[in-house]
């Protein structure tokens, strides 16, 4: 779309861009061609210069046993949580849409966790699921031993799914909900007059008109999943027990920060990277193709 | 709503109230949990009746975790690029909508491409160029050879150094310089009349003018919006600010959590944990409950 009337003097027309400009360029453009250069050479952490060294960055990552550790942990962690936070958004947002008595009630408060900050609600999540104090405690008192994030893989697996799973339940269930509301009401009525039950009408008319939100947060979700879980693994388990919740970007961060290979942890990004792009192409391309549209 | 289906309202009624509970309760829990003393607090199961040393906790956790300081750096960080982004995006989207320059479209892909890519996935490089926010400048006065001009004829070696380490501007900045935002302002701008453009240049308003004049007060809605959620979004970011900030006096109130942390080994004092963390959320708590139509609109217009 293109506006009919226009200024002339186009010369003020790019200096208003021109601050974005130098933002996005030093910020955004020069840190990812320089994350490229570091992937492809040696750098020494301490200055000295780098070395090339071609695709052997790469290779040495992709032959590490940690690094493809960290790929099925986090593909885990996407897989589950982004299943879990959609479908229980999806249900509570197509209840609520049904505008029963109180309904605003749930309309405000569920939205609510989205606003919290990743660590605040993983540090609340530690002491709620905590083996020796809070709840969990419960469990492990009448079954010894069966609960404990920081020495079972699994478990703290578990644990940073759901305080994943519980903030992003009420980032889907705003979304989810804004679509339902967004099909017109006659729509419905109309059907409900034809004789279809609420279920019927869910599943026939609901359902296929909520697709393009539904792919969208798919890929929302899956994203945010490899960057925001970055302040819950922090907070929760670093990573622990024995690289069992040792995530991507926490795994870019440990070896680019704290053991100081800049390389590796370049050679990671730029894997991350297109990871991210390619489902960003994924949504365009694919998903926004096969979906109905109103 | 249509028709009478008592046992399934039932049910609705049902899950909607166990969905409820599960958001509601780990606020109630930390809020509780704040209120008891060390025994009570490690106690199995945890008393959910209300301890009487709430705001002993609280005043430990202020002091322990140092939150006042943490907290204003917060809001100076959050109200930073809340306000960078509703300004520069706005600049921005009128640049691209209202003018017609060769290689406008070039700028509409360079700043769209930045959606793709989050902070999280390039921090390695980008904490090197906040380390010398002029290093790309130098590296291209020198691979053009300007540097190399410049030392001939004046005799000064050019080195371009700007650190921006522990300072609010490295940590505002690199949040500022991504798209959302400019795409909001951008559907908006196109959804203004002709007419009015055309009235205002007929009354010999100039681009400026019209800007200022017209423009942005119309755009009044969307700032509301775009500023709720970019608050909320620079309130809660944590890798960024831990790397930003090694020195305590720019730390955030959100990376002082982890201090709060028990110790393995020591006194298992989650009564103070829990109180922190209450003080950290309940901020963005309050500006989702009192913004909650802003908060709504800007998230569901910024991500589309």
């Amino acid at each position: 779309m293109e506006k009919r009337v226009t200024f002339g003097r186009w010369t003020i027309g790019i200096l208003f861009a021109v601050p974005q400009l130098i933002l996005i360029f030093t910020f955004f453009y020069w840190p990812a061609g320089q994350a490229v250069y570091w992937s492809l050479t040696l750098q020494q952490p301490w200055g000295g210069g780098n070395i090339w060294v071609g695709l052997d960055n790469f290779r040495s990552i992709l032959s590490n046993a940690d690094y493809w550790n960290s790929i099925s942990a986090s593909l885990v962690f996407a897989g589950i949580s982004t299943g879990l936070a959609m479908s229980i958004a999806l249900v509570l947002a197509a209840l609520t849409d049904r505008q029963l008595a109180g309904s605003w009630l749930y309309r405000v408060v569920l939205i609510w966790p989205y606003g919290i900050a990743a660590p605040a609600l993983a540090l609340a999540f530690r002491f709620i699921l905590a083996p020796e104090a809070g709840f969990m405690a419960v469990v492990n008192q009448v079954w010894p031993g069966v609960w404990d994030p920081g020495l079972d893989g699994s478990d703290a697996m578990a644990s940073i799914i759901v305080a994943f799973s519980w903030k992003y339940v009420g980032y889907n269930f705003i979304f989810f909900l804004a679509a339902f509301q967004a099909i017109p009401r006659s729509l419905i009525e109309a059907a409900a007059m034809d004789g279809s039950g609420v279920i019927r009408r869910f599943w026939d008319i609901q359902f296929p008109l909520i697709t393009p939100t539904i792919f969208f947060l798919l890929v929302i979700n899956i994203t945010e999943s490899f960057q925001d879980s970055f302040g819950i693994v922090d907070i929760m388990t670093s990573g622990g027990p024995a690289n069992a919740t040792n995530l991507m970007v926490y795994k870019i961060y440990s070896d680019g920060f704290k053991g100081l290979d800049y390389s590796g942890a370049a050679a990671q990004s730029i894997i991350l990277m297109l990871l991210i792009i390619a489902l960003t192409i994924v949504q365009f391309r694919f998903i926004e193709r096969r979906v109905h549209y109103r | 709503m249509v028709e009478r289906t008592p046992i399934l309202n039932f049910l609705t009624h049902l899950i909607l109230f166990v969905g409820f509970v599960f958001c509601v309760a780990p606020f109630a829990i930390v809020a509780i949990a704040a209120s008891h003393n060390l025994k009570d607090v490690n106690d199995v199961p945890m008393s959910l009746l209300p301890g009487s040393d709430f705001w002993v906790n609280i005043k430990t956790a202020w002091t322990t975790a140092d939150l006042g300081p943490k907290l204003l750096n917060s809001f100076i960080m959050a109200f930073g690029v809340a306000a960078g982004k509703v300004i520069i995006s706005a600049l921005t989207a009128f640049s691209i909508v209202y003018f017609r320059y060769p290689g406008r479209m070039l700028i509409f892909w360079l700043i769209f491409i930045t959606l793709m890519l989050p902070l999280e996935v390039r921090i390695v490089p980008t904490y090197a160029v906040v380390a010398n926010v002029l290093e790309p400048y130098q590296a291209i006065m020198d691979l053009t050879g300007l540097s190399w001009l410049i030392e001939k004829l004046s005799g000064m070696q050019v080195s371009l150094s700007l650190g921006l380490l522990n300072s609010y501007s490295g940590l505002i900045l690199p949040l500022v310089a991504t798209a959302t935002g400019t795409f909001l302002y951008r559907q908006f701008f196109l959804t203004v009349p002709d007419e009015l453009t055309e009235a205002a240049r007929m009354d010999g308003a100039g681009a400026m003018r019209f800007f200022v004049d017209i423009l942005l007060p119309l755009s009044r809605n969307n700032m509301a919006a775009l500023g709720t959620i970019m608050f909320l979004w620079a309130w809660n970011q944590y890798l960024w600010p831990l790397l930003i900030t090694t020195d305590q006096s720019h730390a955030m109130a959100v990376t002082e959590l982890k201090q709060l942390i028990p110790n393995v080994g020591g006194a298992p004092e989650w009564h103070i944990a829990m109180a922190g963390t209450l003080i950290v959320m309940l901020p963005p708590l309050i500006v989702v409950v009192l913004m909650q139509r802003w908060f709504v609109r800007g998230l569901i217009a910024t991500e589309k």
